[in-house]
């Protein structure tokens, strides 16, 4: 014999539910910690309120790390969702090579985040790495990556986009490969060019795919720790210092865990903004393409 | 009426005040660490006479850090197990994430280790929270303390910089014995004698005449057969571990403070003027003189440069070169030297300096054993065998560095008894003692990158001790 019918919804929904406290629970107890001096220092701590976020607010440090954050996130997605759409576009074309290229692909994919930057560390480093040794011949030999702080920012970059570059192209591929065929015949049975086809046919077929993975990447990048850290540790001076970073020294290193905990409480508003914003546009392009069809 | 909406409601109800009850138990069962910490020590529960098998068949639990001084421990534990009957179980992580380890399970209030490694610094954060056992009353207990373990016989240095009395700003020395020292590490110059005898280079006793040297292998080396080969290498990772060796060395020599005293305040003195001058011309030496990519660069790589003969000197834990100049160690090994450095502009050798210690977890419920085990850690037996059959070197105690054989071992590397009998009695923590030594290190070597990167000292450093002054009270 079964539940009893009036049981049969909570048991359905209990795994669920389960799930979610496992995730509120740490998440309410870190909210509510912010409102302490908790460290440990103080191991009995006084309410502050919201003395750590004004705290936080009023340090150029914080500031620093949340454009450092949005400058590495702005600048990963968009690179990646450029480069992977231009080479999920090239494999699509060319069938047969395509097929083996993808799987090639998606080596970076299993690599984890920070072996793979821990790589790039080594092949980046001036006197002995692989990069500068295959540049000196041009001349470029002696280029110091991660030693100045627009190099820094700019290699962490190259390394996200390493790594995760073929998920966009695999996602965007798998786009191309759904697309209806018939509107891509009728434009070539009216003469339409190839740039005339991608811009008034395909982008717009596309733009959801390619929609998901920028909210993908954009998220992921926003709240990136391993590449940096293995990198760089936040530096030179603060010029990689992302506020996942910065809340890790503040609570694990230097354990003030109220305010660390701040840190990542701001983080987490700013993520829950931006995916909202980003998926109600997904919401409004996936209807006008689902119209276009 | 709709039983099923109302019952849904209640089900909810019911839920969210099931998850709340921990947030809401959290308020009043306070935030966990140690704060039930009692006036009595257990060291006050052992007596009668001193007895190695006191607590035979205990298992102790240490928490250890990849090192040679640690293999040196590890070898020798059948020793200790013969002796006492205790067992003794131990993690080893890697020192790049040996301190987080550390930091978070003692944070977490539980003992899942009782005894561990930590630097003397640690103390300074680590000991304000109640985390570490005060060794002193174990000490001073001749029912727990063999009279073979010779406290006298310590370099009294370094047992004072395991004492602290927890209040900041507060000199060592005074207060509780937070840890045991077990190895040590002074930080000196290496250098590499083959380069400095094609290029007619002697080692420099002043610190221009360090900036000149390094400057001048980096540019005369490669033409003399060592490509690539720069100046000296020092550490410049954006870390706490940037600051302590070569450079607080040379700082205090030129009579630098990190902070300055007054009526138990601490004030940031990193932005006096002679402060600035040094710091910018250490950012320079490291420019003309230092490696590539430098501010990546910890000990690992400072160490690994001069055994690969990239690096003409190194300024770091004499340790660090010991490990590369050993027979078979590397590229470099059997020419590399040891020097004192350069002294400061009054002759002084002050050096500041690094100690592996031993330190006991405050919640540990295997005291009486675990107390053993520092004990026979730090005795005169195993840290002789430690010097003499592994690599142990730099002894915590007297009798090993006097000691004959000890002596014929290091023997062969040039200067190194010398450079240790120089500065030994020099060597101290050169840091003022405060708990947010960490945060204040990382910032200065944050700060140091930045005037190596071409910011302006003066600019950088006011504003890396304005900051501090907000947060060390």
């Amino acid at each position: 014999m079964g539940p009893r019918p009036a049981l049969r919804p909570y048991l359905l929904v209990l795994p669920a539910l389960l799930l979610t406290c496992g995730i509120l629970y740490p998440f309410g107890l870190g909210l509510f910690y912010t409102l302490f001096d908790f460290s440990a220092s103080r191991p009995r701590p006084g309410l502050v309120g919201f003395g750590n976020y004004r705290t936080m607010l009023g340090e150029g440090a914080f500031w620093n790390s949340a454009w450092v954050t949005v400058l590495y996130a702005v600048g990963a997605a968009a690179a990646e969702t450029v480069l992977g759409v231009s080479v999920a576009l090239l494999l699509h074309r060319s069938s047969r090579i395509g097929r083996v290229l993808e799987k090639i692909l998606i080596l970076p994919l299993m690599i984890a985040p920070v072996i793979a930057a821990i790589m790039w560390k080594l092949m980046l480093q001036p006197s002995v790495g692989v990069v500068n040794h295959l540049l000196r011949p041009v001349g470029l030999g002696g280029v110091q990556w991660t030693d100045t702080p627009a190099g820094a920012l700019l290699s962490s970059i190259a390394v996200d986009v390493w790594v995760y570059t073929p998920f966009v192209a695999i996602l965007a591929l798998a786009g191309l490969r759904s697309l209806p065929a018939s509107p891509f015949e009728a434009a070539a049975v009216d003469g339409a060019g190839w740039w005339y086809t991608f811009r008034r046919l395909t982008l717009p077929m596309l733009w959801p795919y390619v929609l998901v993975a920028v909210i993908f990447r954009f998220m992921d990048s926003l709240k990136v720790f391993d590449i940096i850290y293995a990198l760089t540790e936040g530096g030179p001076g603060d010029s990689t210092m992302v506020l996942q970073i910065r809340a890790y020294l503040e609570a694990i290193r230097f354990q003030r865990y109220s305010f660390g905990i701040s840190y990542t409480i701001v983080l987490w508003a700013v993520v829950y903004l931006a995916a909202m914003v980003l998926v109600r546009h997904l919401g409004r392009v996936q209807r006008k393409a689902a119209e276009a069809r | 009426m709709d039983t099923h909406a109302h019952d849904r409601r209640r089900f909810l109800a019911l839920t969210a005040a099931t998850a709340a009850t921990p947030l809401l138990a959290a308020c009043g069962a306070g935030f966990g660490g140690a704060d039930d910490k009692g006036d009595g020590s257990a060291a006050d529960d052992v007596t009668g006479s001193f007895d190695w098998r006191r607590e035979r068949g205990t298992t102790v639990k240490a928490l250890l850090n990849k090192h040679p001084y640690t293999d040196a421990l590890i070898a020798d534990l059948k020793s200790f197990t013969g002796r006492t009957g205790i067992k003794v179980e131990y993690d080893v992580f890697p020192e790049d994430n040996y301190f987080d380890k550390l930091t978070v399970d003692l944070s977490s209030g539980r003992a899942s280790y009782d005894v561990f490694m930590l630097g003397a610094y640690m103390v300074w954060q680590y000991g304000p929270p109640g985390w570490l056992e005060d060794l002193g009353p174990w000490m001073r207990n001749s029912a727990a303390t063999g009279a073979e373990w010779d406290q006298d016989d310590f370099f009294p240095n370094l047992l004072q910089a395991d004492q602290w009395s927890l209040k900041d700003g507060a000199p060592l020395g005074r207060g509780g014995q937070y840890a045991l020292p077990w190895g040590w590490e002074t930080n000196v110059v290496a250098y590499n004698t083959e380069v400095f005898g094609k290029l007619g280079l002697r080692p420099a006793e002043t610190f221009d005449e360090l900036r000149e040297l390094a400057a001048a292998v980096k540019k005369k080396a490669p033409g003399a057969g060592y490509d690539g080969m720069y100046g000296i290498a020092v550490r410049g990772s954006r870390s706490w571990a940037t600051i302590h060796p070569g450079f607080m060395t040379m700082y205090a020599r030129n009579g630098l403070r990190d902070f300055t005293v007054d009526g138990g305040a601490l004030k940031p003195a990193m932005n006096s003027p002679r402060a600035v001058a040094f710091t910018r011309d250490w950012a320079d030496m490291v420019r003309h003189g230092g490696p590539p990519s430098w501010t990546s660069y910890t000990w690992y790589q400072c160490s690994g440069d001069l055994g690969a003969k990239k690096a003409a000197m190194l300024f770091d834990a004499d340790t660090a070169a010991y490990f590369q100049a050993v027979p078979g160690a590397s590229p470099a090994s059997g020419k590399i030297a040891f020097h004192p450095g350069p002294k400061g502009p009054d002759g002084s050798l002050a050096t500041n300096m690094w100690i592996w210690s031993l330190g006991m977890n405050a919640r540990s419920r295997r005291k009486s054993a675990s107390w053993l085990f520092l004990q026979w850690a730090t005795g005169k037996e195993h840290l002789r065998r430690g010097a003499l059959t592994h690599q142990h070197i730099d002894p915590v105690r007297r009798s090993i560095s006097q000691d004959a054989a000890y002596k014929d071992k290091m023997r062969h590397l040039p200067g190194f008894l010398d450079t240790f009998e120089a500065v030994a009695d020099r060597t101290r923590i050169q840091f003022t003692p405060q708990a947010q030594f960490f945060d204040a290190t990382t910032s200065w070597a944050a700060a140091l990158q930045e005037i190596y990167g071409g910011r302006e000292a003066g600019q950088v450093l006011n504003g890396l001790a304005g900051d501090l002054a907000r947060k060390v009270r």
